[in-house]
Order: structure tokens, then sequence, then C-alpha cells
């Protein structure tokens, strides 16, 4: 008999992440398609009112245990296989985040079953299931199927709107125990916070991006003098923050922060999902590569296939140009 | 200490990918092969964690073009020895290789029991799974993921890893060693290193060669199909001279209020 589609709900300090709509509405969809239920998996510590959120479910499994107040790949993907192996799903659905990423891979390696990343699509062809996938940084995307059941898929934020997967109702909720090492090897000691001061980029109307295309920290000034002229602030994605360049707190994307500006102006980033992930929701993005093939194209309003070193300096000088011309 | 550092190549997306004749993989003529750039940051995080700590940095890679360059381009950072597996498939899979860096791990001789197992926490390519949450399972060892930080205690029995999460957050963790822990971003950008540094190195060193194990870890999932993606909208592009785009975007923000 072919078991339910499951749903790992990400909870994270007391909250449901967004992602786990987005999952939540995708395996809907499945799970009508090949006439099953759907189930989420809620892992964690005195969190059991978070189920009260996740009707979009048939019902829930909630697993109550001290070790998974915070969460680690380890516990997490022991108390998934344990349900897995007992219960049977047709397939399991994973946000893929920070927050559980691991986990995924580990559960398929420990049951000896498939594992596939980076979904941002699942349709079920002749009654099974396939998979879309991103991969290469956005620039190739491929269709893949499980060898055998049930697949452990981890899902790419973006693959349905999070508010499809949300419901007024309560969905039912059972209690199922597992069991875990009473000394893992991995412990969780302690959160670091984000630097409290300086500019809260999630607040600011205006935000010139700076990628990999800056090329050197020298460069930065021509970011710095345009998120002036624009009255913003500059912010950048992954490779600009690990050169030191900027600091953490003005990351973009997965591990940084979401932001919604008015204006996104993203200066040399290529597109990457992980990055996409924190900007899509810019009211006005204005994209500047000399790839013309970037995806960063796809999801801006305007583009320019062009250098940022070139093109940064002559757009400073033609806003204050502009605001001059302006003020009379 | 002594610390394994798994290094991969990937495709360099900055190039024009092409897909194969098969339609479900890229054409490898085509390819210009780099390190994925988080196993970059895992190998500066040993170095960092040997200058620290003392103790010895083996890379390890498998046979790929470029990858003589890129173990070179290791030893002349600072790593202490570098080891290829030869003879394994293109086209392997992110668990196919780790079940080859386990295997290779844990029966060659010429490798000493690692203390830490290093590599990026994820690649462009990882369809299929992560590697270094393989290479633990498979090695039997505690795995911590987004790792950015690492300092081990005098005893060598345990480490304290600081993991990133959303929002600027991060968590530390305590782990006991051995352990294979995915690095996201080293301490310290990857240090750079002039090509005659690189040239010396090849000339001074030799990358050891290790035969790929007979037993190979099963597919388990099947690539139907490889495509371009499928453009749901594209940017208006402007185009001309500098100055004629910078006048167009200045327009476009003025009829939004935005200057």
């Amino acid at each position: 008999m072919a078991g339910n589609i499951w749903v790992l709900a990400e909870q994270w300090r007391g909250q449901v992440s967004e992602l786990t709509y987005e999952v939540l509405a995708l395996g809907s969809e499945v799970a009508t398609a090949l006439g099953l239920k759907l189930q989420v998996v809620l892992l964690g510590h005195k969190v059991k009112s978070l189920a009260d959120t996740l009707g979009k479910a048939d019902s829930v499994l909630y697993v109550d245990h001290p070790a998974l107040e915070e969460p680690t790949a380890e516990t997490q993907s022991s108390a998934l296989a344990q349900l897995v192996k007992e219960l049977q799903p047709q397939s399991v659905l994973i946000p893929l985040t920070n927050i559980t990423l691991g986990v995924g891979t580990l559960v398929s390696a420990q049951l000896q079953l498939p594992g596939i990343n980076f979904c941002r699509d699942l349709r079920v062809v002749d009654g099974r299931l396939q998979a879309h996938c991103v991969l290469y940084g956005g620039k190739m995307e491929v269709l893949v199927t499980a060898l055998r059941e049930p697949a452990i898929l981890g899902i790419s934020p973006g693959a349905r709107p999070a508010e499809k997967g949300r419901v007024a109702q309560a969905p039912a909720v059972e209690e199922v125990t597992v069991t875990l090492p009473e000394a893992p090897p991995v412990r969780f000691k302690k959160y670091i916070e984000p630097e409290a001061g300086g500019v809260d980029i999630t607040k600011q109307d205006v935000l010139v991006a700076v990628g990999r295309g800056i090329q050197g920290q020298d460069n930065m000034t021509l970011a710095e003098e345009l998120a002036q002229a624009l009255g913003g602030a500059v912010c950048g994605s992954r490779p600009v923050i690990d050169q030191g360049w900027l600091p953490l707190a003005r990351q973009v994307g997965k591990s940084g922060l979401t932001v919604k500006p008015k204006l996104y102006l993203a200066a040399g980033i290529s597109g990457a999902p992980e990055h996409v992930e924190g900007m899509k929701n810019a009211d006005l993005i204005i994209a500047v590569n000399t790839d013309p093939q970037a995806p960063i194209f796809n999801l801006a309003h305007y583009g320019i296939a062009g250098d940022v070193l070139e093109i940064l300096p002559v757009l400073t000088q033609e806003v204050r140009k502009t605001i001059l011309k302006k003020a009379g | 200490m002594n610390i394994l550092v798994l290094l991969r190549m990937v495709a360099d997306v900055v190039e024009e990918l092409e897909i194969a004749a098969d339609g479900k993989s890229l054409a490898l003529e085509s390819l210009r092969m780099i390190l994925s750039e988080s196993d970059g940051h895992a190998l500066e995080e040993a170095l960092l964690l040997k200058e620290r700590y003392g103790g010895q940095v083996t890379v390890v890679a498998l046979d790929a073009p470029e990858v003589d360059d890129v173990l070179f381009a290791s030893l002349a950072k600072g790593a202490d020895r570098a080891t290829k597996v030869t003879g394994a498939e293109t086209g392997l899979t992110s668990r196919g290789m780790a079940h080859i860096f386990s295997q290779v791990i844990a029966t060659a001789a010429s490798l000493k029991p690692a203390d830490l197992i290093l590599t990026g926490t994820q690649a462009i390519d990882d369809l299929d799974g992560l590697v270094a949450p393989l290479v633990a399972h498979f090695l039997r060892l505690p795995f911590v993921p987004i790792v950015v930080q690492v300092a081990v205690e005098k005893s060598g029995s345990m480490a304290t890893v600081v993991k990133e999460y959303p929002g600027g957050v991060r968590g530390e963790f305590e782990v006991r060693l051995p352990a294979v822990l995915g690095i996201q971003a080293a301490e310290k950008p990857p240090r750079y290193v002039p090509v005659a540094k690189v040239r010396a190195a090849a000339k001074a060193h030799k990358i050891e060669c290790l035969p790929v194990p007979s037993q190979l870890e099963p597919l388990f999932v099947e690539v139907l199909q490889m495509m371009k993606p499928e453009v749901a909208g594209h940017a208006e592009m402007l185009e001309g001279p500098a100055e004629k785009i910078a006048g167009k975007v200045c327009e476009i923000l003025a009829a939004r209020g935005l200057v």
C-alpha cells in the first residue's frame, strides 16, 4: 500500500518557517495527484501548538523530545529516519534552508533511499513523481526521478506561494515517539545574534547590492557613492561578505537577510538561487552584469549587460544631475 | 592535528554551459572545471587551523580536468600532502563521490587517521545529496553543516564550531572529534597564491595517486532530461552607451519617485 506524502515542518526558535508553508502547498498538490494523504512531521520540544498552523495537511505527526529542542542535522535525521522506516511514506518533502540542510541527505543515506536536492517543482507523470531541480547556480535545470521509494526530496524556496500552504483550521495531531541518544556527539551551546547597530538593510527603500562583479574592495566606493546619491545603502551577496568587503549584517540571501526595498540595484550579481531567495520580492529590480545569460536577468525588471565598474560611476553622475535638476 | 580536506571540481558557471548529446548531462568538452567555491573555503579553514594548532593538512580529490593545478595550488598555499584518486568514471554523482572519498579515507594506509575532515558545505551540482553528511554517514562520524568558525580544545578531542542560520544568526555547537564539517566560509578569505609559487610546488612535490575503490555506491536517482531554465519573464534590457543607459535608468527611477 502506498504511504502518504510527508512534509517535514521546519520549526526554529518557536516559529514555523515560511518555506514550510510553500512546501505544504506543493505537497498538497502532489498528494491530490497521487490520491494520497498529506501528513506533516513536526519535530521539537514543547512546540505542539505549532501544529495548529499546519492545517493544510490532513494530519500532523508530532515528536516531542528534549534532544530536538535545538535542531541539529543529526538528531533531526535520526528521528525522521526512524519514522520513515516505521511508517513508510510515499515521499518526504524537506524545506531546504540553513535550518534543515543535511537532514535529507542523512536520512536518505541512513535508509539507503534516493535523495534529491534543489527541487523547484514536483510533477506526477504516469503515477510516478518527477522532480524539477535547479542546478549550477540557476544556469541549468534537470528533470529527475527516484529509482525507489520513498524519495527524500529537498525543496528550494519559490516552489509555491506560502499563502497557498496556510489554512485557518487546525489539523489532527498524532504524537509519536522516537529514540534519540542521550549524549549526542554534536551539542548545541548557544545562539550568537547579529551585531546590532549600523545600517538595517531590511528598512531601506533603496539598496545597491554588490556581487562578485565588483572585483575588489577598492571598487566598493563606486557602489557606496551610488547608494549615497540615491539615499540608500549598500548590501551584498555571499562572495562579497566572505571576502570581508562588507559586514555580515549587509548580506542578502539564504544565510543573510530578506529585503523588500522599493529599488534593488543588483551590481555584478549573477542571481544564484541562494541570493534570489532574499530579494525576489523587491518592488523594482535593476540588474547590471557582464553575462547576458546571468539568471538575475530572469528576475529583474530592467537589465544592463555591462561592466559595473563602467556603469556605476556614470549612473551616479546621472542620478546626481537628475536630483539637482529636480531641485531647480 | 591531522586534517583532511576533500576537494571537488565543478563546472565554471561563468562559462556558457552546453548540454551533451544524451540530453541528460553537461557536455564535458565545453566545460571549464574549477574548484568548488566552498571547498576553497574548507582548504583555507584547514590551513588556518594548522597555523593555530600545528599538524598536517592533506588534500584529497578525485581525478578531473584541471585537478592537478588545484592540488599543486593547495600545496603552494600550505597543504602538506596532496592525494588524487584515479580511475573513477566521469559524471559521478555527489553520493558516488562521497562513497569513494569515504572508502579511500577508511582504507588507504597512506592517509593518517584524521581529527577533522573538512569539505564545502554544498556544491552547485549536489543533486543527489551533500558530500559532507554522506562522508560522515559512511565513516560513522559526527557532522555539522554550514560552518564558519572552528576552535579545537587543548585535548584535541572536542571542537567548538559556529554554524550559520538564516537572518545573520549563528549557532555555537560542541562536536566530538573526529568529525566531518561542511564549511560554508573560512574565517578569512581564501589566500591568493601566485602562479610562480604553484609552479614551484609542482616541482617540489608529488601528487600521490590512489586507485578508486572497487565497491561503488548504486544509483538512486535517474536524470531524465537536462535543460536550460525555462524563463517565465526576462528583464527589459537597456542598451547603448553607458551615458544613454544611465539616462534611461534615471527616467525609470523618476517615474517611480525614486530620484
